[in-house]
């Protein structure tokens, strides 16, 4: 397998999910951020609106480009219609980054408009690179793929979920988005340890980080089940793991994911805010301990 | 029996999806929680991700629709529509093309006959927001046409228009209850309106049609030349005035461009797709 060529890849700064609600405020004020996200399929439309301001922002700034209906962990065959209409919208856009999700979400009953997940067995992880070298030999780029949040296990996975990324980016030579949301979600959901999680996974192939909110509920024993939903503030004790991979991975561009009950928009600009002073901080940090 | 290389996770992913969309179902095997056994509750997490989904996405194409019932009754409605056409597409801009008609169909929303309509005027106005650019040819640029050619030119309409008719006053009731209007009590008994929707530049425009414009705009739209097109809308009105509707089709933008006999085609310049002024307010 040949190594995919990676985008130029997005800076080391934060960045948030573009959003409709605040188009005009971003052309307006030109907000101090690194870069902003959008999910592909909101901009597969043939026209309108969205393409002209995505345009206008694209000329300002850098573009990641994160596709959430490509279900590389299903078991159809990718839909080749999709990556075609993904790699138009990665040559008009010519985003700094691609990334898409370790999920499914296609199958034979039509499409669930959900991240699903998928147990982990020598199967899967053949089926998972058979679909990334798909994706990245059609696109002619590297992607990035991203940790799930998950709410159930499958008594059938072999592996565990930080073994089976890492052999994926092994075989694929795919980069990694971290999630670190999704690391605290599913390791409270799993009973287990989120910074044994990150400590565990192949950080070398980190390029991007997630952060957002989310719901604490619980199961019918009345343990833990914390939903993914991207409503409201990151959760102090998300912070407190971005913290801890900055410290392993030094600073990496990081997004805040904000998707429903959206904030004001300056609310949101001062979430992003707080993720550039960890970035910071860092560097202050390595600064100090350099020159000591 | 499935078989092959990837057939016992096809069989366990289809399981996990139809009972996502069919809560009789129970828990596919071997989806469990930490102590490794069943929970329903954990797996109702993807049922409600799922099916809040749709709704929400259903509530923000059709907010008129959902204005006219109230919130709790379009949440029912939109879940009795996700969960019997699920989306094909990941391109959720696309999903709920087939809600009007099932509007019509939804037993419990009979009393409100006009409902399925708006529905429709709120689809057209979504679908011309995402179809491809166009630019309208300019009165000067049609005046190119020699006028003896004039009849068998046909006229190439805006890719976004999307025309509609209802036996009740279906745009009204839309208008009024569009997001910062103030409701007025409308008649139904009102008699019927046809709409004309299309999106010249940046802006989606919805406008009220006469019967014999409709049938004449929607003429053109199929191909027919102008002078065919106005025998059809005489029909309707014998008093059918094909010069007005013409100035008044190519003032509204509504042309892009000609050909003769189906060969050249003549299309209006420029693409100001790219442009900054066209972006709405």
């Amino acid at each position: 397998m040949s190594v995919p060529i990676a985008l130029p890849g997005l800076p080391i700064r934060s960045g948030v999910g573009l959003k409709p609600e605040h188009y005009r405020t971003i052309l307006d004020t030109q907000p101090d951020l690194g870069f902003f996200e959008v999910h592909a399929e909101n901009y597969m439309g043939a026209g309108g609106p969205p393409h002209r301001y995505l345009n206008a922002i694209r000329e300002v700034y850098p573009l990641s480009l994160h596709g959430v209906g490509l279900s590389i962990g299903g078991s159809r065959p990718l839909d080749l219609e999709h990556l075609g209409r993904l790699k138009a919208l990665v040559e008009r856009y010519e985003p700094a980054q691609f990334s898409e999700h370790l999920a499914w979400s296609t199958h034979d009953s039509g499409f669930l408009n959900d991240l699903l997940p998928l147990p982990y067995t020598s199967e899967t992880l053949a089926r998972v690179c058979d679909h990334l070298d798909e994706v990245q030999h059609f696109l002619g780029h590297q992607m990035l793929l991203e940790n799930p949040s998950t709410y159930v296990a499958f008594a059938e996975s072999t592996f565990e979920e930080t073994d089976f990324i890492r052999e994926i980016a092994r075989r694929t030579g795919c980069g990694l988005l971290l999630d670190v949301n999704n690391v605290f979600v599913a390791s409270t959901n799993q009973l287990s340890d989120p910074i044994a999680y990150v400590e565990r996974f192949p950080l070398d192939h980190v390029r991007e980080i997630h952060l957002g909110g989310f719901t604490p509920e619980a199961d019918e024993r009345g343990r833990p089940l914390l939903i993914d939903t991207h409503d409201r503030p990151v959760d102090a004790e998300v912070w407190d793991l971005y913290r801890h991979v900055i410290g392993l991975t030094g600073p990496k561009p990081t997004l805040i994911e904000w998707d429903s009950k959206l904030p004001t928009w300056p609310d949101l600009l001062a979430e992003a805010q707080r993720a550039d002073r960890v970035l910071s901080e860092f560097h202050a940090d390595r600064a100090v301990r350099e020159h000591a | 029996m499935l078989t092959g290389l990837y057939g016992n996770m096809r069989d366990l992913l289809g399981e996990f999806s139809s009972a996502i969309l069919d809560p009789a179902r129970p828990v596919p095997d071997g989806v469990v929680g930490p102590d490794g056994l069943p929970s329903a509750r954990r797996f109702a997490v993807y049922r409600n991700n799922v099916v809040v989904g749709l709704i929400d996405t259903l509530a923000a194409a059709y907010p008129v629709v959902e204005r006219l019932v109230g919130a709790p009754f379009f949440k029912a409605m939109a879940a009795a529509y996700a969960v019997r056409h699920p989306p094909r597409s990941p391109i959720m801009l696309d999903y709920g093309d087939g809600f009007a008609d099932f509007i019509a169909t939804f037993p419990p929303a009979s009393p409100v006959p006009y409902l399925a309509d708006v529905a429709r005027i709120e689809r057209a106005w979504v679908e011309a927001y995402h179809e491809r650019e166009a630019v309208p040819a300019t009165p000067q640029q049609l005046a190119t046409i020699p006028p003896e050619r004039f009849g068998d030119a046909v006229l190439v309409l805006h890719p976004t228009i999307r025309l509609l008719s209802s036996p009740f006053p279906a745009v009204t009731i839309w208008q009024m209850n569009s997001a910062g209007a103030n409701p007025d009590p409308v008649d139904r008994t009102d008699g019927s309106e046809n709409a004309l929707i299309v999106r010249c530049a940046a802006e989606v425009e919805v406008r009220r049609l006469a019967p014999d414009s409709l049938f004449f705009v929607g003429a053109l739209q199929q191909g027919a030349t102008p002078s065919d097109a106005a025998k059809q809308a005489l029909r309707v009105n014998p008093r059918f005035d094909l010069l007005d509707n013409l100035v008044a089709v190519i003032g509204l933008g509504l042309v892009i461009g000609w050909d003769f006999d189906g060969r050249r085609r003549h299309l209006g310049g420029g693409d100001h797709e790219h442009s900054y002024e066209h972006i709405p307010a």
